[in-house]
């Protein structure tokens, strides 16, 4: 039943993408019509509305969660080509473990970083 | 129309002939044969044989879309060379090839072996827990015609090896289990005399099961009987997803109401005539 928790695992986090890649056309990309938390005014990119958002720890946690989504997703979806290659079982096994280290390396990289800005935005707005 | 009324067309046969024996790697080899209305593509190869190369070697039995031995590639589609009438599906040129995905064993003639091995690893019988019911049964397993219909299409499944031919995963990874054996997994999943889904997940689920299918539905495209093998395929993904987080129906196999020849009779069906004889 392994496979069939990652394959699971996989819908939902794709599911989960869908809503999260919404709200971040929503933001980034049709800001100039949705004005969805710019409220400094201009590029939705800006610096100020950036460290607004940063801020927020419900974007925190969004970006954290969009990260972790995204790569479970498209490392599986990158061991399902792979596999599709007839690898040898010992190198399917080998191929599961790089790609776990890798992902849980650079969600560990992102989410750091995710956190470090959120640091950084409310001490900057406590002066 | 008198047979002999019937208009000649020259067709070219381009067939991919390979003898393992004497040959590195297939090669076409072009026979110019006449043609009338209604040959099939198994008639054109009879043709070949008898008079013009008698080495041509391909596999055929019934000649009428049953046994599924004839499967082939006919310009570039599988299907099976004895329901397809030549000038169908040519007006000068065709090309007859081995179904693709297979070992060559000769000329237009595929290694199935690792079909049926795929599919008789995901135990494709009725499994129940009950052994002594099913190898020496003393009644009649109850199953409505709606239960029936859930797995029915599934048993016109002729193995053939069209759908396997046709399958873009299977050209990439050999050990994909394939359509004609998930499909056939599904079937008996579906039937509810049978108890063995647990033990087909453990394969059908598995690295190289039913999560590698891509959903192309080039499987259900060439299938000669109609089947949707890309449907049972769903189907089984749905199921395991559904039991992994156990939101799947408990399902108890059905059980026998009555010995054999007991059950009620369906209203309104004549009586047998008197015997005569």
């Amino acid at each position: 039943m392994r496979e069939t928790k990652y394959w699971t695992w996989h819908m939902a986090a794709g599911v989960v993408m869908l809503f999260l890649l919404g709200l971040h056309m929503l933001i980034m990309h049709l800001g100039g019509m949705t004005h969805l938390f710019a409220p400094i005014g201009g590029e939705a990119v800006s610096r100020a509305n950036s460290l607004f958002r940063d801020g927020r720890l419900f974007f925190t946690v969004t970006y954290i969660l969009l990260l972790g989504v995204a790569l479970y997703h498209g490392l599986y979806g990158l061991r399902t080509i792979l596999f599709e290659l007839t690898l040898k079982p010992a190198v399917e096994r080998l191929t599961t473990v790089v790609l776990l280290v890798v992902g849980i390396g650079l969600f560990g990289l992102g989410a750091w970083a995710a956190v470090v800005t959120h640091a950084i935005a409310i001490a900057g707005a406590r002066g | 129309m008198p047979e002999s009324n019937k208009s000649v067309r020259q067709i070219n046969f381009h067939i991919t002939r390979y003898n393992p024996e004497d040959d590195r790697t297939p090669y076409v080899k072009t026979y110019t044969i006449p043609v009338r209305e209604g040959m099939t593509v198994l008639d054109g190869l009879h043709y070949i044989k008898e008079n013009v190369d008698a080495s041509l070697a391909w596999r055929f039995s019934c000649r009428m879309g049953v046994c599924g031995s004839c499967g082939m590639l006919l310009n570039g589609r599988p299907t099976l060379a004895c329901n397809t009438q030549i000038l169908h599906i040519a007006t000068t040129d065709l090309t007859v090839g081995p179904l693709p995905n297979f070992e060559i064993i000769r000329d237009l003639v595929p290694d199935l072996m690792t079909m049926f091995d795929k599919h008789r690893a995901l135990k494709p019988y009725v499994a129940r827990a009950d052994d002594a019911e099913i190898n020496d049964p003393a009644g009649e397993f109850y199953q409505s015609p709606k239960e029936l219909e859930a797995y029915l299409q599934f048993t016109y499944c002729i193995k053939c090896g069209c759908c396997m031919a046709a399958c873009p995963t299977l050209a990439t990874d050999a050990r994909y289990l394939g359509p004609m054996p998930l499909a056939a997994a599904e079937r008996y999943n579906r039937d509810t005399r049978d108890d063995g889904r647990g033990e087909r997940s453990k394969l059908a689920g598995g690295a190289h099961g039913a999560f590698r299918c891509h959903y192309a539905g080039e499987c259900s495209r060439a299938c000669p009987k109609g089947v949707d093998p890309a449907k049972a395929i769903q189907h089984l993904k749905r199921q395991l997803v559904l039991d992994y987080l156990h939101l799947a129906r408990r399902k108890r196999p059905c059980q026998k109401v009555h010995g054999p020849g007991q059950g009620k009779p369906l209203p309104n069906i004549p009586a047998a005539p008197v015997k005569t004889v």
